[in-house]
Order: structure tokens, then C-alpha cells, then sequence
């Protein structure tokens, strides 16, 4: 199954205004110290980098371990600039990657 | 350095300078792993907040915000904030990217905290400066398990 | 230790209180934010579920049901719920997959995967906030009286009844916990014990392991009955899918 999450951006926001941005994704955070239903160790998989992007520019990084919660949440802040769109990019140790796209109208 | 090597120059140096002893085994790691993350740079205590419950309901998932005060100007801002449980298995739990556009250093999340600990937060300012602040967790288990 | 006894089993019961009573103010706020609930990630994965295409009939969900918000408004306060004309006793996962072999055409999902939570979890969120409304009657009385019988019978190395937690001590502590009524108004939760979403069953074949008894199957006829047994002692109670626990 293709990971999901959900972006919570405001649609508009006035130029200089600081706005929060929140990001859920559906991911187990495997640690690497939990065994399966066997006794067998599931090898650690974290989603170790998201970063957002906006209007093209890297605006914010995460740099994560395994002391993330399973189906990491995060809230951090922008300062409104321009319209245009925000990306969010992740992947995980396993090489699966994820993306999520949030448009933002800025009024003067 | 090795963490098994880090750990064993660490309890050297408990053993050797005894008044050192009762600090060091509380914190065995502490010293070291704030010196990662600062490179060896001076390190002062205030202007982070870190804000988590006393008492976590559960370990898995203890929410947390932080927040540095910092006018977050192109002058003035929080560069990288990096979040340690000392006594986590991996004690490095994130570290965050930020600038001027951030607009305000703050981030909430929730992480896993594996036992009673300070939860601590380095914050390293675009003058070069690191701070920390932290918060102590008490993590209380269920009375049901799954087995 | 306590001293546990059954005769307290027939005084009349106050109103019930639903689990997120019981629960500390850290999971209270995370079950009230609808973006920061975890159990709504699987509400958004049942929500794709219910539009995709499944099985022979290349037929959705919403094929047949059309617009979930609207069809499926208070279908999971009268669930599990036996057709009139017979057949077993269905809770909405067992709706879920019949409806996908007699239906669409496909397989059945494994109980607890993660489709099957998921669309569970989307067809139950359409009653939030409406209250458990299980009627017990001619077609549903033999099912209701066997969940009563298993509620109130002693089992497991323990030798406890469900009754004797979650009714005779309701609101006590145990260790770091604080027992609740049991209710499953809530199901299926984001439990953050399990770092993941889980359906009824899973809790209650957790309190099955508890007691040290022999856990049924999920989904298996014992568990279903008593599931029943449940929604009866929740009447009244507003649904709080998905519901977040410790």
C-alpha cells in the first residue's frame, strides 16, 4: 500500500503572517528491536527525511530516528511570502518515498 | 569514536574523578552526546521551551513542543533544533531544519520516550550559539498487556 | 487483593461512561483533534476503499451505497445486527465482507488487515457522535443472551468474568490504570499502546490473554455475541469512531 498522509495548510494567508503547517503520515516507525509474531527482528525503517518546499525553495527539514512516534505528526511554522504551492517530500529507510502538494493563496 | 568506546571512556572517567561518579551515572551519555550535537561549542541553558507532560500515558507516544525564542529575522534566527532522550536507544530522536522563513521557532510532534528521562532540546542560533532546555518525563505503563 | 463476587451484577446501572472518560487529558485532546487523531489516517485509507472498484463486479462501495456520509449515517449504531430473515449475527466487519463475496464478487479480508480496519473505520466515523441504538429482539435474543452469558462468566487462569473489571470496578485504579466500563463505542480505536489502529477483537482478545483464557478467533461467533452484549450495556452512548485510547 502506497503510504498515506494528510497536509493541513491555511488556503490563504496575508503576506508576513506566520501560519502553522501540519503533516500526518500513515508509517510504523519500525526501531529494529521488535520481533514479529516469529521471534524474528523486524529491521528498523524509519522515515528518515521530509522536507517542505516552498514555491521550489527548502524551507524546512526533519531529520528523523527511530524515537518518532509510529505515524509521525509534526507541526511547524512558514511566514507567508508569495502564492504558489507547498511540497512535502519524505522517505523511508527502505527507499520508499512519499510527496503531498498544498496550494496557499497570499493576499496583500 | 564507537558509542561502545564513547561509553567506555565515559565510565573511566566516572570511575576516576568519584565526585563526578553519582552525575555520571545518571546521565552517562549526557556529556557526550551534547557535545555532537554543539561540535564542542559552548553551551548555555534557557531560551528553549520544552513542553511535555510529567506523565506520559504511554512511551510510544509522549507529545511534544518546543519553542526557542528568537525573532526568526535573516539576522536572528534558530538554525537547527535537535531533540535528545538520553536514555532512548538511539538518543538522537530528530533535529529540524529552520530560517528566517519559519517565521517562528516552534515544533510539535510526538516521540518515543523509553523510560524516565529528561527530554532535552538543543537549539543552534544563526550567530553560532547553542541552547538547550529540557523537560522531565515519567513514563507510567498499562495495566493490561497484550502479551 | 479484591474480593470479587457476581451478586452485584443485577443492581441497576447508572448511566453508562464511555472509555475517554477514564482517559488522561494528552489522549482526550488527541481523540478531539480531528487532524492530529491518528485513527483518521485509517479513516482517509477506508474513505479510498470505499471507492475503488473490488472483485468480479469491478463494483465500489459506492457503486451501490453512493455517498457514505449520507448511506452510512447511523448504520454502525445498530451493528452487529442480525438480517430478519436469519443468517448469523453480523458486526460491520462481517458486513464488510460480505457484502465483498456476495456483492463485488472478491475475497474476504483477513480480520484486523489493514483494509478491513480501514473501511471499518470509515463506515463507523459516519455515526460520530449519534447514540449506540441496539434494540434486542426475536431475531437477535439468542445472540444477545449468549454475549450475556460470556460477560458474566468466570474464566482463564484469573478465574474473572468481564463483569468483574469493568462493571463491579469501574473507575478503580489498577496499577497506572484506570479500569473503564468496556464499552466499544469508540472501536475501532487508535490505541497507542499498539502504535496503530486495532478493531474491537483485538481488545477484547487482549482482556481474553488478561485473565490467562483460551482467546477466541477475531471475528468468531463468541466474540461477535459478545460484542453485542456490549453495544446493549452502551445504549445511549455516542459513537466515537475512531476513538483514541492509552
Amino acid at each position: 500500500m502506497s503510504m498515506l498522509a494528510r497536509v493541513q495548510v491555511p488556503a490563504q494567508a496575508r503576506r508576513g503572517d506566520v501560519f502553522p503547517i501540519r503533516i500526518a503520515i500513515q508509517h510504523p516507525m519500525e526501531t529494529g528491536y521488535r520481533p514479529d509474531n516469529f521471534g524474528r527482528r523486524i529491521a528498523k525503517n524509519v522515515i528518515n527525511t521530509l522536507t517542505c518546499r516552498y514555491n521550489g525553495v527548502e524551507v524546512f527539514r526533519a531529520e528523523m530516528g527511530s524515537g518518532v512516534s509510529a505515524n509521525p505528526q509534526l507541526q511547524f511554522y512558514l511566514r507567508a511570502e508569495n502564492s504558489g504551492e507547498l511540497v512535502f517530500d519524505w522517505v523511508d529507510d527502505s527507499g520508499q518515498s512519499g510527496s503531498e502538494r498544498a496550494p496557499i493563496t497570499v493576499t496583500a | 569514536m564507537s558509542a561502545d568506546r564513547r561509553r567506555f571512556l565515559v565510565s573511566c572517567t566516572a570511575l576516576a574523578l568519584v565526585p563526578a561518579l553519582a552525575r555520571a551515572q545518571q546521565n552517562p551519555q549526557r556529556e557526550s552526546l551534547l557535545r555532537d550535537v554543539t561540535r564542542g561549542a559552548p553551551l548555555r541553558t534557557g531560551r528553549v521551551v520544552v513542553d511535555t507532560p510529567t506523565l506520559a500515558d504511554n512511551g510510544h507516544s509522549v507529545p511534544l513542543r518546543i519553542a526557542v525564542e528568537s525573532p526568526m529575522t535573516a539576522a536572528d534566527h534558530v538554525r537547527r533544533i535537535t531533540i535528545l532522550a538520553e536514555r532512548n536507544p538511539r538518543p538522537v530522536v530528530a533535529s529540524y531544519a529552520l530560517g528566517p522563513h519559519s517565521g517562528r521557532a516552534e515544533i510539535v510532534t510526538r516521540i518515543r520516550v523509553a523510560d524516565i528521562q529528561d527530554v532535552i532540546a538543543v537549539a543552534e542560533l544563526s550567530d553560532g550559539s547553542f541552547w538547550m532546555g529540557s523537560a522531565h518525563v515519567i513514563v507510567t505503563e498499562l495495566a493490561c498487556l497484550e502479551g | 487483593m479484591l474480593t470479587l463476587s457476581a451478586a452485584a451484577a443485577e443492581a441497576p446501572r447508572p448511566q453508562p461512561k464511555s472509555g475517554i472518560e477514564y482517559a488522561g487529558s494528552d489522549v482526550r485532546a488527541l481523540q478531539a483533534d480531528d487532524f492530529g487523531n491518528p485513527g483518521m489516517l485509517w479513516v482517509a485509507r477506508g474513505e479510498k476503499l470505499w471507492n475503488a472498484p473490488a472483485g468480479r463486479s469491478e463494483k465500489s462501495c459506492a457503486s451501490c451505497h453512493r455517498d457514505a456520509p449520507a448511506t452510512m449515517k447511523g448504520v454502525a449504531t445498530r451493528y452487529p445486527r442480525r438480517d430478519a430473515g436469519g443468517g448469523e449475527l453480523l458486526n460491520l466487519e462481517g458486513r464488510i465482507n460480505q457484502c465483498r463475496v456476495q456483492q463485488q464478487g472478491a475475497e474476504t479480508w483477513r480480520y484486523e488487515s489493514e483494509e478491513l480496519l480501514s473501511l471499518t473505520a470509515y463506515v463507523a466515523h459516519q455515526s460520530r457522535g449519534m447514540p449506540v441504538n441496539i434494540g434486542i429482539n426475536e431475531a437477535n435474543r439468542v445472540n444477545f443472551e449468549r454475549g450475556r452469558d460470556i460477560y458474566y462468566r468466570r474464566q482463564g487462569q484469573m478465574n474473572l468474568a468481564c463483569t468483574h473489571c469493568h462493571e463491579q470496578n469501574a473507575g478503580r485504579k489498577l496499577l497506572a490504570d484506570t479500569i473503564s466500563e468496556g464499552h466499544g463505542n469508540a472501536y475501532p480505536v487508535y490505541r497507542l499502546e499498539w502504535q496503530s489502529a486495532g478493531s474491537l477483537h483485538r481488545r477484547l482478545r487482549a482482556c481474553y490473554f488478561g485473565v490467562r483464557a483460551e482467546q477466541p478467533a477475531a471475528g468468531s461467533a463468541e466474540l461477535v455475541d459478545l460484542e453485542l452484549y456490549l453495544a446493549s450495556r452502551a445504549r445511549g452512548l455516542r459513537v466515537e469512531t475512531p476513538g483514541v485510547r492509552r
